[in-house]
């Protein structure tokens, strides 16, 4: 029974995602959409399996939630310092910096997250990463503290995403 | 109950407007190519997010609600850091920046990676 109903959904996660896609891009919440949202949501997942040999095993949802919160706060935050950097700081006073952050992060999936939350605060952008994918490269629109700054990624963003993926 | 709607929307509107005018600004202003890309990434988040806040806060005061700006908001969210990341490893690999300081436990950066010949193909004129 438990085979049958891996094989049914495959991905369980992105079932309950594309249907919940379908409601919204249909705007209103009917019991046929919900069912036909739920269709897409099997079919799809089983006809990609194939392109996911090495998809995380398990993501804890629970702490996903909640760094999905400290996100957005953080962008909240970040936005208004950096339009006061933009009005106020002028060009040559500026001071960009190049940030070089060491990844314990290996899940490529877990990387990608990493990068674009990066990418997401205001102030910051990941620009690169390393051949082998131990390091990424981060750029910073003003700072007086470089390596605060890599070490904030690193113990609020990075610390929290190894526990989401175990 | 209407005019807390319409109050919530004019004040939704006017700092998403207000961030996406910073975005631009700043867009304008700087003056290297790095920095620059700082800018359009404000714009993608709190300027957009707020103006799509004020399209469902208004939805819901006219009464038929509408939530696909959800929607909008998270492939925006998707899609943004990609692009941002592509623009970024343009510069570097035209060298239209300061070079990056080496990374740690690797021998270089993957855009730098390219194979010694290709330092013999003609640059793109700029």
């Amino acid at each position: 029974m438990t085979g049958f109903l891996q094989r049914l959904f495959p991905h369980p996660l992105l079932t309950v995602l594309l249907a919940i896609v379908w409601v919204l891009l249909q705007n209103e919440v009917t019991a046929g959409m919900v069912v036909f949202g739920l269709i897409l949501g099997i079919i799809i997942p089983a006809m990609t399996a194939v392109w996911w040999p090495d998809r995380p095993s398990s993501i804890r949802l629970g702490r996903m939630f909640s760094y999905g919160l400290i996100v957005i706060w953080d962008i909240l935050v970040a936005n208004v310092e950096v339009a006061w950097i933009v009005l106020t700081v002028p060009n040559s006073k500026l001071k960009p910096a190049w940030i070089v952050v060491p990844l314990e992060l290996t899940q490529p999936e877990a990387i990608t997250v990493l990068a674009g939350t990066i990418t997401l605060t205001p102030g910051t952008v990941s620009a690169d990463l390393s051949t082998e994918g131990h390091s990424l490269l981060v750029h910073v629109l003003h700072t007086d503290d470089p390596d605060g700054v890599r070490d904030e990624i690193k113990t609020r963003y990075e610390g929290r995403l190894l526990e989401i993926f175990t | 109950m209407n005019e807390i709607g319409d109050i919530a929307t004019a004040l939704c509107l006017l700092i998403g407007t207000g961030f996406v005018t910073v975005g631009a600004i700043g867009l304008v202003r700087f003056n290297d190519s790095m920095t620059r890309l700082h800018a359009p990434t404000k714009v993608g988040t709190v300027g957009i997010g707020m103006l799509l806040l004020a399209s469902i806060i208004h939805s819901v005061t006219l009464g038929e609600t509408s939530i696909h700006e959800l929607l909008i908001m998270a492939f925006l969210f998707v899609t943004a850091p990609i692009s941002a990341h592509f623009v970024a490893k343009v510069n570097i690999h035209r060298r239209a920046c300061d070079t990056p300081p080496k990374p740690i436990r690797d021998e270089t950066w993957a855009t730098l990676n390219a194979p010694e010949n290709h330092a013999e193909i003609p640059d793109t004129p700029r």
